[in-house]
């Protein structure tokens, strides 16, 4: 069994990150690839999925950002007892800075104070890191980059909303998550995947929001109810026809997945994490249990 | 829906031409401005009044770029390859609402003809871009390989200490492919699907 003190996962990271920087999921591609066929040929929502596709594969086959808003890059880390964070988080830092300067990454981390970028998505609280101690035996580390332009219209509504008639209720939550859309339009680089929350606090509730976009677009939610309005959400919104960049169209949203929290009796939030088309998301897997790190990608 | 192809700089004849829906190619250099960019130009250039102006040389390097010009809403990732010369690796458009305070103001001090960008803008942009006249150019956000292909040539950068980013870069585009999402005319695709979808949406709570 590898000690965490022989443990080197900086190269690993920086895979990690080239991979979400460069290569889209192959459930996304797949996803846009069914939205261009429904267009209607000739139109300008069409033509945005075309462009779409071909950039697509033009980023894997240069191995060149998908989009140049790399956003924030957020790991979800899961370790086993004994493993030190502060070591990962470490590498993980060093491997971001090593990514910028490989052009996988563009520097995204502006002091807000100052204005001044550090230059290598380095930074007070940058990259957004999250750790999970778990029972297996090695560790999974799931990375997320999301960009700014969906960030500024992802939201959080607060239950009852009397202006859109939502009650404390999964109604009241497909009533908001319908007006995130709408207020979103083209914005935020529809089609999107929206990751939903209900409850927790605020804090909580926006984490457990982008948490969703890292669940595969096939995937059924295991609460009946919630898989349910997963699916409702999902048609709805593309019955407003914003389309593809909103040029108008029939593609929306690709995906909407829902988590839940338990909320304070006084609370009900609920967040919509907006992601773009280019819902990047990459994984890896550590085995520690052999004589020396094994890596693998997912 | 036609398609045209246009090079910077651009004659008044050219853009009222264009109608929402065209698909236009686009070629010549060009300057990417966002965020800083655009409160930079505002409060030095558009608002200075009669006091000496920031930096002279650098606002007459950029009435030349800008008069009849075109500018990018874009933060690129960018190279620099052992000669020192810039290369732009992805650079798709950023959305451009964020600078419809300094938008209109800015394509009537600087005679602008194009802004590129995502997800459309306002109406005082619109109006601007009616009396000027000009025209909102949408590329397709996230498709930042493939619309750096389309830059032939990293000319110069401006403002740099703005981080990467935030600078101004002067970029020779080749068949850049934009869709005029704002017209001259006064029509905006942006204000017709937002209130279609508006009116689905109504009808969506209704039941």
């Amino acid at each position: 069994m590898i000690q965490t003190q022989e443990l080197e996962l900086t190269d690993a990271f920086v895979e990690l990150i080239r991979r979400a920087a460069t290569v889209l999921p192959p459930d996304m591609e797949q996803a846009l690839q069914k939205a261009q066929n429904r267009e209607e040929p000739g139109s300008a929502a069409e033509s945005a999925f075309d462009t779409i596709l071909r950039n697509v594969e033009m980023a894997r086959a240069n191995s060149t950002p998908i989009c140049q808003d790399t956003g924030t890059p957020i790991f979800e880390v899961y370790y086993p007892l004994g493993i030190s964070t502060r070591l990962l988080e470490k590498q993980i830092r060093v491997a971001a800075a090593i990514a910028t300067q490989r052009a996988y990454l563009r520097p995204n981390a502006v002091d807000s104070l100052t204005g001044k970028n550090s230059g290598d998505n380095t930074g007070e609280d940058f990259p957004t890191i999250h750790f999970h101690e778990w029972d297996e035996p090695g560790i999974h580390v799931d990375v997320l980059l999301k960009g700014g332009g969906c960030e500024n219209v992802s939201t959080q509504y607060k239950l009852p909303d009397g202006g859109l008639k939502a009650g404390r209720d999964l109604e009241g939550v497909r009533r908001v998550v319908l007006d995130a859309v709408v207020q979103a339009q083209g914005k935020g680089c529809a089609p999107a995947v929206l990751g939903v929350a209900i409850g927790g606090d605020r804090g909580s509730s926006y984490i457990k929001a982008k948490q969703q976009l890292l669940r595969p677009l096939e995937d059924t939610n295991p609460e009946a109810d919630l898989a349910a309005l997963e699916q409702q959400l999902y048609e709805e919104s593309n019955e407003l026809g914003i389309g593809p960049m909103g040029f108008g169209g029939k593609t929306t949203v690709l995906g909407v997945k829902i988590g839940t929290q338990h909320r304070l009796p006084a609370c009900y939030f609920v967040s919509v994490a907006y992601m773009c088309w280019a819902n990047r998301r990459a994984a890896l897997d550590v085995n520690l249990q052999g004589e020396t790190v094994e890596v693998t990608y997912g | 829906m036609a398609s045209y192809t246009l090079t910077t700089p651009i004659a008044d004849e050219e853009i009222r031409r264009l109608q929402v829906g065209d698909t236009v190619y686009l070629n010549g250099v060009i300057i990417t401005g966002r965020d800083a960019a655009h409160k930079f130009l505002i409060e030095n250039y558009v608002n200075h009044g009669d006091g000496p102006v920031a930096e002279p040389e650098l606002y007459e390097r950029l009435k030349a770029l800008l008069d009849g010009g075109v500018i990018y809403h874009c933060g690129p990732v960018v190279r620099k390859d052992e000669d020192g010369s810039w290369r732009f690796v992805a650079a798709g458009p950023t959305t451009s609402i964020r600078e419809e305070v300094y938008q209109a103001d800015v394509i009537r001090h600087f005679n602008l003809k194009g802004v590129i960008g995502k997800g459309g803008m306002g109406s005082r942009t619109l109006q601007a871009c009616v009396e000027q006249p000009a025209v909102y150019l949408h590329a397709i956000g996230g498709a930042g390989t493939l619309i750096a292909q389309a830059v032939e040539e990293v000319e110069d950068v401006l403002k740099l200490e703005f981080g990467v980013p935030e600078a101004m870069w002067v970029i020779r585009v080749k068949d850049f492919p934009v869709v005029v999402t704002m017209d001259s005319h006064g029509n905006s695709i942006h204000d017709q699907v937002e209130a279609a979808s508006r009116e689905k949406f109504a009808a969506l709570l209704a039941v």
